[in-house]
């Protein structure tokens, strides 16, 4: 719905907030991550691991939880790579291979940047791969695409 | 000591910390996020470190005293302490982290007994030095000053 009337429908007026789940098992990255996209305008839902991601996605094991339309709101996944139970890279795979999910740019953060990791999650269908620590310039850079895809 | 004199002392000490190696510009990101909005983000965000970092060295210690060292499951805990020390700009902990993770890789029991301590200790020094810093600040905007780190530090 229109609040102004001005006939110039640029680009920036019909962006909802982005609504980006953020999940580390790390509470002080978390912390950071959550903090740097609100700062950028986000909307942010976090979670401390791969499986509990899922459940808010409606993608768990849960059958019931199956019928929650959270995954619909979503337009990011900003996961942590090295998580014990299910890696950002399975998680990764998971949403992947939702046909729900799987056009939602999923992007990896690790501490370990060797080729290897990057090519793997890339292969495997990641937008991009960023390194730790996550620093303001990072999540600029991720916003500015956020705006372009939000059409 | 009126207003002036504490911010110049609280300028001087944080420039220490960094010349010094105990804070690196990950802790300067920091401060870039700290906003009107978010006004106790600095001390939030570290307080969620001293937490994670006192569990983790508990963790760490109890692991070591088994009769059969996990090698495994000490070099996770420090992976996680050498990410949160990382992410807030803890540098001379990350740096210990990163020590301690080559003990970890050659199973050396020595080593990482060596390296816990040491961890041990940079984590005390830099916890005391962040508290007293934080103490500064609240006694800074108690008296009605305030701390531009953004400005200073760019």
């Amino acid at each position: 719905m229109e609040v102004d009337g001005s006939s110039t429908k640029g680009l920036l007026n019909h962006i909802e907030k982005p609504h980006v789940l953020a999940v580390d098992d790390n509470l002080t990255d978390l912390k950071l991550v959550e903090t740097l996209l609100k700062n950028s305008s986000c909307k942010v839902t976090t979670a401390e691991n791969g499986l509990m991601a899922l459940e808010y996605l409606g993608l768990g094991n849960d059958k019931q939880g199956s019928l929650n339309d959270n995954g619909s709101k979503v337009n990011l996944i900003i996961t942590d790579y090295c998580m014990p139970g299910m890696t950002g890279y399975e998680l990764l795979k998971k949403i992947k291979e939702s046909s729900v999910m799987k056009n939602v740019p999923v992007v990896i953060m690790s501490s370990e940047n060797t080729p290897t990791r990057i090519n793997k999650c890339l292969e495997e269908g990641a937008h991009m791969f960023i390194p730790k620590p996550l620093k303001y310039s990072d999540v600029k850079k991720l916003r500015c695409q956020l705006m372009q895809w939000g059409n | 000591m009126e207003v002036n004199q504490m911010q110049r002392s609280f300028l001087e000490y944080t420039a220490a910390l960094f010349r010094e190696g105990f804070l690196d510009s990950q802790f300067s990101q920091l401060h870039q996020l700290q906003d009107e909005s978010n006004p106790e983000f600095v001390v939030e965000v570290v307080s969620l470190f001293f937490e994670d970092s006192e569990r983790l060295i508990n963790d760490l210690s109890s692991a070591l005293d088994q009769p059969n060292v996990d090698f495994k499951k000490i070099d996770a805990h420090v992976h996680q302490l050498k990410g949160s020390s990382s992410s807030i700009g803890a540098q001379r902990v990350k740096d210990s982290c990163i020590s301690f993770r080559n003990s970890c890789e050659a199973q050396n029991t020595e080593g990482c007994l060596k390296c816990l301590q040491q961890v041990k200790q940079e984590y005390l020094l830099i916890k005391n030095k962040l508290e007293a810093l934080f103490q500064l600040e609240k006694r800074i905007v108690a008296a009605g000053g305030s701390i531009n780190m953004v400005e200073w530090i760019n």
